[in-house]
């Protein structure tokens, strides 16, 4: 610093401007909380899932895990075990362990759906502040484009794609983020127009700021906060897209345990009460409805602001 | 006149989008490897024969050719034939008539789905939303957020263990021939139908609340409030007739919403619908019939949101006049 200034906290001085919105500290309510514990225990999952899981997803458990003492049959039945010492929630159609399998397919399932996300916001948020930014012939191109786009059901354009090149994760992640980079297109487009026209944005181009500044300096930060919780939002619905394709048999493809693919090699168990089809259904559920629980809170703290415009 | 010109407005941009989509169709489906030809000669071809097909389906034209001479066809209403259905029976069948028994067997899922869905989700979306923070309003917001949140092969795999297995009151799966009537045609929707309306209520429900508590935070609202009209009259006489148009929309978006739905209802019920055929043709690269399923899945979903733009002008005036 230059010049000596007679207050100490230059951070505290900006947020005492008159109009700067006042802080709030978010609250998470009883529900947010449980949210986040579920959320931080999924994600704890996809690292340490591998190294803590009793035996790997491909392994088909051996017979002699599963005689019973005592009894004198020395081949006894390993598929749709019910959960004992051996294998805590049961085996699946082939005899592999249900628990080891989730906890591998939290990282297939998590990570998939998570890549996927990342890749379409970055596209997605690219292209609609540059068509909010840019307006005219770019965003009216860009939008008619993108209108069109999310006139498919995005299930419809995965299947054309996926029978066309094959279904490997790569693949599976870039053609996710591409299809749900078009709602973020829009979101992100809708709020950089509502920001580009406020008058702090009108300032900074009076005094002659340049246009990547104002991108970056005042328009992003200023749709951060509702872009977060969309992210929310739409990282369940990737999870459910995938999910969805897997159980198709369309995404993951096996020994890989994913958990909607899970689902669908175990329905067959579903009439014996077996409760393998049951656990990764219940761990998509968890996941999703948590994540949800905190975006509420996350969304009500913005102001309920984005709730208007989910509809 | 103003009316007409936003209705005209509508209608050109629907149409346009509409085009897009069938540039969009017809790249993605071009992108396929191996044509049709390859397929139907399978083992037998030879670069004479692959050439002599090609020639004889049009491949051998450039691909804006091809987009032209598809495009004016399907608006002249002819599909053309299957080139490569499931099983070798159904090459040169039109596809008008692979289409329209499918298309009636969705349609009629469809259609029992909205006729429950509708009314009852709008009308419990309605109650929660009158009664905010009592314990309907809770139930309702927390069972749909648990609904929605799930994917639909959860809540059809929870069915049938529950009606199907444990009380096994419906058959698992839904074969339609086509000649079922009365108790038989009910039984062997009920549980496709139910999944959908299940899944389809929670979210309209949660729709309809959000929206109607919208309206009930306008500033007008809070007048009528303040000058003692009965919550009754207010919520009838006010809010109603401003939810109209949002409703319809969320209710049109929903159904729209329905096509991704049958996608996976279809398949796990082996329900014989278009969504169904429309899988069955991208595994066998049968590239007409899929640029046909994918078009009138497209243009159904096209029409239903001009339908829910239209409701929203007509009952908003203001919505006429855009900024």
């Amino acid at each position: 610093m230059a010049e000596p200034i007679d207050r100490t906290d230059t951070a505290t001085t900006f947020e005492e401007l008159p109009d700067a919105p006042p802080r709030r500290r978010l609250r998470l309510s009883w529900s947010g909380k449980l949210g986040v514990c579920i959320v931080a225990f999924w994600m704890a999952i996809v690292f340490i899932g591998p190294s803590i899981s009793p035996y790997h997803e491909a392994d088909i458990l051996d017979e002699a895990l599963f005689i019973v003492p005592g009894s004198d049959n020395p081949y006894p039945e390993t598929d749709y075990q019910p959960p004992g010492s051996v294998a805590w929630l049961g085996t699946d159609y082939l005899g592999r362990d249900t628990l080891s399998r989730t906890l591998f397919g939290a990282r297939m399932t998590i990570g998939i759906s998570l890549a996927s996300t990342l890749l379409a916001y970055l596209v997605g948020v690219t292209l609609g502040i540059a068509a909010a930014v840019g307006g005219g012939m770019t965003d009216s191109v860009l939008s008619r484009f993108n209108d069109a786009i999310l006139s498919i059901p995005s299930i419809m354009l995965a299947l054309v794609m996926i029978a066309a090149i094959g279904s490997t994760i790569p693949i599976l992640i870039v053609l996710t983020g591409l299809i749900y980079a078009s709602s973020v297109f829009r979101i992100a487009r809708s709020l950089g127009l509502d920001v580009k026209v406020s008058d702090f944005v009108e300032a900074a181009r009076v005094r002659g700021e340049g246009l990547w500044w104002i991108v970056t300096r005042e328009i992003l930060p200023n749709v951060a906060m509702p872009m977060a919780t969309d992210f929310g939002l739409r990282f369940v619905y990737v999870i459910l897209f995938i999910s969805s394709l897997s159980f198709l048999g369309l995404g993951v493809q096996p020994p890989q345990s994913d958990w909607g693919g899970m689902v669908r090699e175990n329905l067959s168990g579903l009439p014996y009460g077996a409760i393998a089809p049951l656990v990764p259904a219940l761990a998509i559920a968890t996941l999703t409805i948590a994540v949800n629980l905190v975006v509420d809170d996350v969304s009500a703290h913005a102001g309920g602001r984005l709730a208007k415009r989910m509809i | 006149m103003t009316l007409l010109t936003a209705m005209l407005r509508r209608t050109a941009l629907g149409i346009m989008t509409l085009f897009i989509v069938s540039v969009l169709i017809f790249i993605g489906t071009s992108i396929l490897p191996g044509d049709v030809a390859n397929i139907i000669l399978g083992q037998m071809a030879t670069p004479d024969s692959l050439a002599a097909l090609r020639a004889k389906l049009g491949l051998d034209e450039p691909a804006h050719i091809r987009y032209f001479i598809w495009l004016s066809d399907l608006l002249s209403g002819d599909l053309g034939v299957s080139k490569a259905g499931a099983g070798a029976g159904t090459v040169g069948t039109p596809i008008s008539e692979m289409l329209i028994p499918r298309l009636a067997n969705t349609l009629q899922l469809a259609g029992a789905v909205a006729v429950v869905a509708v009314p009852f989700a709008v009308t419990v979306g309605l109650l929660a939303a009158m009664y905010p923070g009592t314990k309907l309003d809770r139930a309702v917001t927390f069972t749909t957020l648990g609904l929605i949140s799930v994917p639909e092969f959860l809540v059809a795999t929870l069915l049938v263990l529950v009606v199907a297995v444990q009380l096994g009151w419906l058959p698992a799966t839904a074969y339609i021939s086509g000649q079922e009537t009365g108790m038989k045609l009910v039984r062997a929707l009920a549980m496709p139908a139910l999944t959908l309306i299940i899944v389809a209520s929670a979210q309209i429900m949660r729709m309809t609340r959000a929206t109607v508590l919208n309206v009930m935070s306008s500033p007008y609202i809070e007048m009528a409030i303040l000058k003692g009209v009965p919550r009754r009259r207010i919520i009838l006489r006010h809010a109603l007739f401003n939810t109209i148009g949002p409703i319809a929309n969320v209710i049109a978006l929903n159904l729209a919403y329905l096509v991704s739905g049958v996608v996976i209802v279809e398949t796990i019920f082996a329900y014989p619908g278009l969504a169904k055929l429309m899988i069955d043709a991208v595994q066998t690269r049968d590239l007409p019939l899929v640029q046909a399923c994918a078009m009138i899945f497209c243009a159904t979903y096209v029409v239903l949101i001009f339908v829910a733009d239209m409701v929203s002008i007509l009952s908003n005036p203001r919505l006429r006049h855009p900024k």
